[in-house]
């Protein structure tokens, strides 16, 4: 097997935008503003960096095809910059792609920036998806909340659980992040909710109301990553290394071959595996300190903490009922909001998750700072639950 | 011998009640109080003559694989240029190797495409036909064709075999009688007064038509056991019979309680209704009649009553698969009868069909064509080059395999309130074949709570969107709930 990606990459700085619907700015203006902060703490000049990775999904109401838009808003110094897009996890392969070259010694310091401008649609939730010109002509006709309800409908049948207690599971999931996101001065959504609020709340896709869905903002994310030893001789200390970065991609089998039941992310749990492989992680529910996780669906959410085999399989929503990813549980999920709250433009939403992880482990995360965080982890999906790029990070102190 | 030996009937499931209608327009119009009587067949949105022509051609057919021709005939089919045989061939999987003709242009469109279908098979030109019959008319809101028509469809086979209803004789009588005319490229009917369709039309046409088809057949009026005239007159129907001299008790029922006049199916919808009822005894003389501009007269004899029965059987279970709906509003909807706020969604249908698409992946479109691995014999859907069994992988191995008929159930579902449907909420999800294969597919005909994981399901052609900004529509699969599948009638 490789050797890996562990402690190679070292973050050297930082940013994100505010998130929210920001009618006062286009993508230009957030990349702008996440950048600013992101080179402000690396301590560095645009001039030092080699590279650059830039993820945006629906470039189609956005910025356009490309890596020129990166490059234009931040005049960087005609350095090469690469557009990447995938899914919702467009965010974890901009960094996946600046982190690789920092590790292969093509760069010493390399951008990763995602960026959506998600409200100039003209109307609420996400654009359609599809595309290309075979899909529209047969795959069903579902929204993003409709295709991961369905999560619901098998798990139920699989675990044999009533829609009420499932009910109740995923408006506490909701009613956490709600409560994470009021103490985040950049999130999109900033009040809390409870838990009747979040169960008589308009109708969706079955079973998921309007709090079961996370927002959808404008927003850009930032980071700046190096090698340790660079990150070291530019003064830093509180290294935070990159110790696993995983992706895995759906082949089709999920949505193609009777072997899935529907209840659970099949490329999950080979990310969640072979990143626990790579960070050297035995039993994550002992060695996780925090997460973000891609709840984009508060469903979404439950049967990853099952994936990602925090959980054991089946025992999410015990679990979800503990606290135990409550903010003072034993593994605070989502501290910042999570896609829930702080809000989900989704060509940042893979870095977003990493600032706040950073943030946590170089104690800056203000009212929000869990108590002596080790190990952070982002698990980023694009795509449905049949058909879906999986992407999961751990970060931690550089030893 | 050339006969019908295989038929079956198709009505969509919602029947939309009439007083539903008539208080929808009663400020307007306090005459209409009078028909707010029975109910109307009306299609869901996905739902136009070929989808309906498929389902009853589907059920018709049987295990047939195909047949030498196929003939489609509809007043309401969606295409101007673009046959619709064709559509229904490529959906029942039947093969290039036939002949296809659409007829049109009369509310007798259907009778003459079976007549049509006889003489092909009679002169050996063809060894055998199917028939299609299906209408959507659509009609102004208000108008007296909304109350009286319904939608609907019949499929006939036509052999030469033993058939349980044999082709007698026939004649034909061409009049440019304009009862109603719909001028090319206009969306309604316009049509003269009732009476002087009855007095003029029905009354002169059709008795001396029928006279001359008996005639042929060497039968007299009082031979007729079964009459069968579409009429939306009230009493139009018993008072030809009468002048024909056929007997009252042979007068089939209209369905104006039931169905409505659904175009140029409707005589075979009122065929099958009243082999669903009537005594029925080998030997006993049916004449079928289609009148638009002249009458099709044809003379029909039952040559096997248990045959007959079981077309008339087939007719039932349609009849049978009624919801009843008390929305006008929705009908409204559903017929594009009126501007309605659809909301930025529904723009995402406005997109151009790539037609190279279309027809590369035609047999996976339109006849839900996957695939069967020879090595591994995992079936998928759509078919690929390289097998979808993560333990198998094997490249170039797949042979088509029709999924159409493939028993099927729900593995994961949602009720969609946010995407865009016409009929909300958009129901979709995972459904396993039961010999494997799956994919996600649109839901229809599912009412809110009727289905869970497990629910069996049944494919059906259906429209997947329209392109409004072009004139196309686009076809494809959906599941809808298996307990709703059209019969077969057939001894």
């Amino acid at each position: 097997m490789a050797a890996g990606i562990k402690d190679k990459v070292a973050i050297l700085g930082m940013g994100c935008s505010r998130f929210g619907e920001r009618w006062d700015c286009g993508a230009e203006e957030l990349m702008v503003e996440a950048f600013s902060e992101a080179i402000a703490d690396a301590g560095i000049d645009v001039s030092q960096i080699d590279a650059a990775w830039f993820s945006t999904h629906f470039e189609e109401i956005n910025v356009g095809k490309g890596g020129l838009p990166l490059s234009i808003a931040l005049r960087l110094p005609n350095i090469a910059v690469t557009r990447v897009e995938n899914f919702c996890a467009s965010g974890s392969e901009a960094f996946r792609g600046a982190v690789y070259a920092v590790a292969s010694g093509a760069a010493d310091i390399a951008l990763a920036l995602g960026v959506e401008k998600l409200k100039d649609t003209g109307y609420g939730g996400l654009p359609a998806g599809g595309g290309g010109t075979l899909n529209p002509q047969w795959a069903a006709n579902g929204s993003a909340p409709g295709n991961f309800a369905q999560l619901a409908s098998a798990y139920r049948a699989k675990h044999g659980v009533s829609r009420d207690d499932l009910k109740r599971a995923i408006a506490h999931v909701s009613v956490k992040s709600h409560a994470n996101g009021a103490r985040n001065p950049k999130a999109h959504l900033r009040k809390p909710i409870t838990e009747d609020q979040a169960l008589n709340a308009p109708m969706i896709a079955e079973p998921l109301g309007l709090f079961d869905c996370c927002g959808v903002s404008d927003g850009a994310a930032c980071a700046i990553v190096t090698t340790p030893e660079i990150a070291r001789s530019l003064g830093k200390s509180d290294i935070v290394s990159i110790k696993a970065l995983q992706l895995a991609l759906s082949n089709g089998s999920e949505a193609g071959h009777n072997s899935w039941d529907g209840s659970y992310f099949h490329t999950t749990r080979i990310a969640a595996a072979k990143a626990y492989k790579e960070a050297g992680i035995k039993k994550a529910r002992d060695e996780v300190s925090m997460f973000e996780c891609h709840d984009c669906f508060s469903i979404t959410e439950l049967v990853t903490m099952e994936d990602l085999q925090l959980s054991p399989e089946g025992g999410a929503i015990k679990d979800v009922m503990d606290g135990f990813y409550d903010a003072d549980g034993q593994i605070p999920c989502q501290i910042d909001g999570g896609l829930k709250c702080f809000g989900h433009p989704i060509g940042a939403s893979g870095i977003r998750m990493l600032y706040e992880m950073y943030l946590q482990l170089t104690g800056r995360a203000g009212d929000r700072q869990l108590a002596n965080p080790r190990i952070g982890m982002t698990h980023n999906l694009g795509g449905s639950p049949m058909s879906n790029v999986a992407a999961v990070c751990i970060v931690g102190a550089y030893d | 011998m050339v006969g019908i030996a295989a038929y079956a009937a198709y009505l969509p499931r919602l029947r939309l009640s009439r007083k539903a209608i008539v208080d929808a327009h009663r400020w307007a119009d306090p005459g209409l109080a009078g028909k707010a009587k029975g109910e109307r067949s009306m299609c869901n949105w996905d739902e136009d003559a070929v989808t309906m022509g498929v389902e009853a051609s589907r059920a018709c057919l049987g295990d047939r694989r195909t047949t030498s021709l196929i003939a489609f005939a509809s007043t309401s089919a969606p295409f101007a240029d673009r046959q619709h045989g064709g559509i229904v061939a490529g959906a029942l999987n039947l093969g290039e190797d036939l002949a296809s003709i659409d007829v049109g242009a009369s509310q007798r469109a259907g009778t003459s495409a079976l007549l049509q279908a006889f003489a092909a098979v009679a002169s050996g030109q063809h060894a055998d036909a199917l028939v299609i019959a299906s209408d959507k008319r659509r009609s102004k809101a208000a108008s007296a064709g909304e109350l009286d028509n319904g939608d609907g469809a019949a499929a006939m086979f036509v052999g030469s075999g033993a058939c349980a209803l044999e082709f007698v004789a026939a004649h034909t009588a061409t009049v440019d009688f304009i009862d109603h005319f719909r001028g090319a490229g206009e969306d309604f009917d316009y049509g003269w007064e009732e009476r002087w369709i009855r007095d003029e039309g029905l009354a002169r046409i059709v008795p001396e038509a029928v006279g001359k088809a008996l005639k042929k057949a060497g039968l007299g009026a009082t031979d007729v056991a079964h009459f069968i005239l579409p009429s939306t007159i009230r009493g139009a129907t018993a008072s030809v019979a009468k002048a024909a001299g056929i007997a009252s008790d042979a007068v089939a029922d209209t369905l104006a309680a039931e169905v409505g006049e659904a175009g140029v199916a409707h005589p075979f919808l009122m065929l099958g209704a009243r082999l669903a009822t009537a005594e029925l005894v080998a030997g006993q003389a049916i004449v079928v009649c289609g009148f638009g501009q002249g009458c099709d007269a044809i003379v029909l004899r039952i040559n096997d009553a248990a045959g007959a029965r079981a077309m008339g059987n087939a007719y039932s279970a349609t009849l049978a698969t009624r919801v009843a709906e008390d929305n006008y509003q929705k009908y409204l909807a559903f017929n594009n009868l009126v501007a309605l706020e659809k909301g930025m969604r529904a723009e995402k249908d406005d997109f151009k069909t790539a037609l190279t698409v279309t027809y590369r992946k035609r047999d996976m479109l339109t006849g839900l064509v996957g695939g069967r691995c020879t090595v591994c014999g995992t079936l998928q859907f759509p078919r690929a080059d390289i097998c979808v069994n993560p333990q198998c992988r094997a490249t170039h191995t797949q042979e088509p395999h029709p999924f159409r008929e493939e028993k099927a159930s729900i593995v994961t579902w949602s009720a969609d309130y946010l995407t865009y449907t016409a009929d909300p909420p958009a129901h979709y999800g995972m459904i396993n074949f039961a010999n494997g294969g799956r994919f996600m597919t649109d839901f229809t005909d599912v009412s809110v709570g009727e289905i869970d994981v497990g629910t069996p399901v049944r494919m059906v052609f259906r429209v997947k969107s329209y392109d409004r900004l072009r004139g196309f529509v686009r076809y494809f699969w959906k599941a809808a709930p298996a307990c709703r599948a059209p019969e077969r009638g057939q001894a």
